[in-house]
């Protein structure tokens, strides 16, 4: 059974100006343990897509007007909230979040804060989290439970190779380094034995050295541990680099979903293709895509890169293509994809 | 352009508050300007009436009289004037004074700036009415003695305020790039620092005004200001001491004046600030 | 004659403990030394803590040196007086990461592209008009633009005027500080070619700062690696890149993704992370994450010395 489909999604944001569409009928799907690459520049809904699944769109301003999200069979748009909140999110779906430094409390130890979450997300709790009417910070937390947690801590830190793990739970966030921090969040993400894995940019903020480190350490953890991992990025780099598939977004629609060697060796979207060719190489040419990413409220109709696609004609600019599989799991939405048939 | 004006009107006057503060100083300054019209009996100012003494309020004199016989409706008018002299003139010399320290101790740093704000602590430090208290005992009472005591302790607020907001706002990269086209100092502080945090100062003088309003009654009350017969409110509020709860009008009448202008600035102070500061990340964003 | 040279420059931050006192101190630049030549695209490039943006202000007058000599256009500018370094600006321009925000937002463009004008020059309205009207042109921007406010145009657009603003100036040398980070891959691409064609329209010369290797391998004719204040390696790019010498060098090449080829992140091999800043290793500052380190790395500080087709500050070069 597939780990997670994501079926027609569609949803938006109520903003001042109007409703933006943010999310148009996007579609994914990733396996047990495999590495999806969720690619696109600023813009174009990947993170929103993550949130959705994960839960924590906004709730007065987000709007899903369409599709499933099915995680293990079952839908978690209709899900009780309640159940979502103690057995998927932050259990069964875990997050990685691009800024490591934001995400941790500046007053406590990471040590504290580590501990806090496998309070109520350990593999070993034996009661759901939040189940008891007790508030958070008076609630039991069983001591032959914690010596376990703090034990599985320790090995975690040490496998994802940071230094002398003992010290670091004592440090505070501030002084700890970004390559260090974020090392910390793929450990709390992986704390809780989770399915999935979502890690949004994980590697955006970082040096090209760490970054390197970091994506090896993320691909490895994901293999021996059979966790899926979908990696959101706008570096075709490191797609590349550790993922097993790629999807590409634009604009809120999904335009084109491949194995990654066939991704990079034979695009078929003009998008990808066009994206592929800015990448500055060595001898310096590298085109840019001209125009500009539409706005959300009112979007273009039909494909959204029409207007910025010189194969664009009628069709383009009335309905959405509809999902053209080319085989061996290359599948295009484009009606005039390259190498293409129609 | 002009749209662009009436446009910012109309958003100001949603502000049922801070149009309210805006109407209340109008009526200040209307009373102030055309007190001479405005009152029933002008030359009450200076001339007496004894035999009117405490006339409580009726057909002919709206507001009743004060122990002098005086019209209270006239004096308050006139009264106007002089609160609007003491808070222009005190809180002006504050700004001009403490605005420019504020700047040079902000753009520069180091040594001076901290010499420039240890300065300016220690004339906070020093009470406004004990000093006006020592001042009209050297000098004698008179409001330009109030002025002087006011605005001498009163600059380093927005010594301190500009100080604040030039130190921040000199991280700003705009800033750091107009030093790198090689503007000199004063340029920089004046063309690109004062607009950029002149809304603070502004809301800052608004409540400023009202706040010294209220101090310069006070020491009206405490006889430091002008010597009767001038028309100053708190001094009519100490003068109508002796004479309560019988004569109500009398210290009820400046009391209500100074507070609607009190309160006045305040609204305005308030409304002003949410009415500059919204705007510009408003603007921002509106791409 | 090189138009910007630099001599053993030094930057160090005091490192203040209680009471003010100085505890130490950040080198964050510690002797850097080089010399453009005239026309070129002189790449720095290094990962966060080197130096690199530290360099680029301190030349700019931005940041006090603590010790050494930069030299422009045969003057020597570190010791000037404010009045006379505030004239040198006139031909040595900085671009920020994103020149739009270096637009004061309470000016309209029209008055900020005439400010750097009417600081240095004596031309009248009509002939600033006229300079600020061709050098629009050469950004792409309309005329139009003059009356706007930086907010009520795209961050594309305002990133045109910040580098219309120093172009009026005509200058020699202009620094540019990350000019893409953050930048979507396709708009980096158009950034990229207008930096291309400015330097061609105004026969500029860059000194371009970035901890992207793709962008300075792209548009660098020469490339100076800094780690923690040095320079570890320089030299031609296309050197640099094939034939690496200096380990630290390999390690970032080795970390750039190869689409199509080998994945580099299966075996990476640099471990750990830099040290403090604060607290150098004794010796050879890449020392504690270099394979190779021996007792003469702790030792002895290796010195940037000539090896064709560059230089490399290594004991045990490639």
């Amino acid at each position: 059974m597939t780990l997670l489909a994501v079926e027609d999604l569609s949803l938006g944001f109520a903003t001042e100006a109007g409703f933006a569409s943010v999310l148009d009928r996007v579609s994914l799907s990733i396996e047990r343990g495999q590495v999806l690459g969720l690619v696109g520049e600023s813009g174009c809904g990947k993170t929103t897509l993550a949130r959705a699944i994960l839960g924590v769109l906004p709730r007065e301003t987000a709007r899903i007007t369409g599709g499933r999200v099915l995680f293990r069979g079952a839908d978690l748009l209709t899900a009780d909230p309640a159940s979502i909140n103690q057995t998927i999110r932050g259990r069964a779906i875990t997050f990685v979040p691009q800024d490591p430094f934001t995400s941790f409390n500046p007053v406590f130890t990471v040590g504290d804060q580590i501990m806090e979450i496998l309070k109520w997300k350990s593999p070993r709790a034996s009661e759901p989290a939040g189940h008891g009417w007790l508030p958070a910070v008076v609630s039991r937390y069983p001591a032959d439970r914690k010596r376990a947690d703090l034990d599985a801590v320790l090995e975690l830190l040490d496998t994802v190779q940071l230094p002398r793990p003992k010290q670091m739970l004592r440090k505070y966030p501030h002084e700890l380094s970004g390559g260090q921090r974020q090392r910390l969040m793929i450990a709390m993400a992986l704390l809780p034995g989770p399915d999935l894995v979502i890690a949004d940019e994980p590697t955006t903020a970082l040096d090209v050295t760490i970054q390197a480190q970091i994506l090896g350490l993320i691909r490895r953890l994901a293999t021996e541990r059979n966790v899926a991992v979908l990696l959101t990025t706008h570096d075709l780099g490191a797609a590349y680099e550790i993922c097993d598939a790629v999807n590409v977004m634009y604009a809120g629609q999904d335009v084109e979903s491949a194995p990654v060697d066939r991704f990079f060796a034979a695009p078929a979207h003009p998008y990808t293709t066009k994206l592929l060719a800015s990448l500055p190489d060595a001898s310096g040419t590298a085109s840019g895509i001209p125009g500009e990413v539409p706005g959300l409220i009112t979007p273009p109709g039909g494909c959204r890169f029409h207007p910025r696609c010189e194969r664009a004609d009628g069709p383009c600019r009335d309905a959405r293509p509809p999902v053209d599989q080319l085989g061996g799991g290359h599948w295009v939405r484009c009606y005039h994809p390259h190498g293409g048939i129609r | 352009m002009m749209g662009g004006w009436r446009r910012e009107l109309d958003r100001f006057t949603r502000d049922r508050a801070a149009t309210l503060g805006l109407a209340l100083l109008l009526v200040l300054v209307v009373a102030a300007v055309f007190a001479p019209i405005l009152s029933p009996f002008p030359g009450d100012v200076a001339t007496f009436h004894t035999a009117n003494r405490l006339r409580s309020p009726d057909a002919v004199n709206w507001l009743g009289t004060d122990r002098m016989g005086s019209d209270l409706l006239s004096r308050i008018l006139f009264g106007a004037r002089i609160t609007i002299t003491i808070a222009v003139v005190a809180v002006g010399s504050a700004v001009v004074v403490g605005v420019p320290i504020g700047l040079v101790a902000g753009y520069y740093g180091g040594w001076p700036s901290n010499l420039l704000m240890r300065v300016s602590d220690i004339f906070l430090a020093v009470p406004q009415i004990v000093l006006a208290i020592a001042i009209a005992q050297t000098l004698g009472p008179s409001i330009e003695n109030v002025i002087l005591a006011l605005s001498i302790t009163y600059w380093p607020f927005w010594a301190r305020l500009v100080f604040a907001e030039t130190r921040s706002l000199k991280n700003e990269v705009f800033i750091e790039s107009a030093i790198a086209l090689g503007a000199s100092p004063l340029r920089v502080m004046t063309l690109h620092v004062l607009p950029n945090i002149a809304s603070a100062i502004i809301v800052r003088t608004s409540i400023g005004m009202g706040a010294t309003i209220l101090t310069a009654a006070a020491l009206g009350f405490l006889g430091l200001g002008a010597p009767p017969p001038t028309p100053e409110w708190g001094r009519m509020i100490a003068e109508s001491r002796e004479f309560l709860p019988e004569a109500w009008w009398y210290a009820t009448v400046p009391g209500v004046a100074i507070f609607m202008v009190v309160m006045g600035f305040n609204l305005l102070g308030d409304g002003l600030r949410d009415f500059l500061d919204p705007r510009i990340r408003r603007g921002a964003g509106a791409k | 004659m090189t138009p910007l040279s630099v001599r053993d420059l030094k930057v160090h931050f005091a490192v203040r403990g209680p009471f003010n006192r100085r505890i130490g101190s950040i080198k964050a630049v510690d002797g850097v030394s080089f010399d453009l030549m005239p026309g070129e695209v002189f790449g720095l490039v290094g990962e966060s803590g080197c130096g690199k943006s530290t360099l680029g202000k301190a030349i700019m007058g931005i940041h006090e040196p603590t010790a050494g000599e930069i030299w422009f256009e045969g003057q020597r500018i570190d010791a000037l007086a404010p009045a006379a370094r505030r004239a040198v600006r006139k031909s040595l321009q900085y671009a920020y990461q994103d020149p739009g925000a270096s637009l004061d937002p309470r000016w309209k463009i029209g008055s900020s592209l005439h400010e750097p004008l009417l600081i240095h020059t004596d031309l009248d309205q009509a002939a600033r008009e006229k300079r600020i009207s061709s050098i629009l042109e050469a950004v792409g921007l309309p005329d139009t633009h003059l009356d706007l406010y930086p907010h009520e145009i795209s961050g594309g657009q305002q990133r045109r005027v910040g580098l219309a603003r120093i172009l009026t100036l005509a200058p020699k040398v202009v620094i540019l500080d990350e000019p893409t980070s953050g930048l979507d891959v396709s708009v980096q691409a158009t950034v990229l070619s207008l930096f291309r064609s400015l330097r061609e329209t105004f026969d500029l010369t860059y000194v371009l700062i970035s901890h992207d290797l793709a962008v300075i391998r792209t548009m660098c004719s020469r490339v100076a690696v800094m780690y923690l204040g040095r320079i570890v390696e320089s030299g031609p790019t296309e050197a640099i890149f094939d034939r690496p010498r200096h380990p630290y060098t390999r390690s970032l090449v080795a970390a750039i993704p190869r689409i199509g080829g080998a994945r580099v992140t299966r075996n990476f091999w640099l471990q750990g992370e830099p040290p403090d800043p604060g607290n150098l290793p004794s010796g050879c500052r890449f020392r504690t994450r270099c394979p190779k380190a021996t007792d003469l790395c702790a030792r002895e500080e290796p010195v940037l010395s000539t090896l064709a087709p560059g230089s490399v500050a290594c004991h045990y070069p490639e």
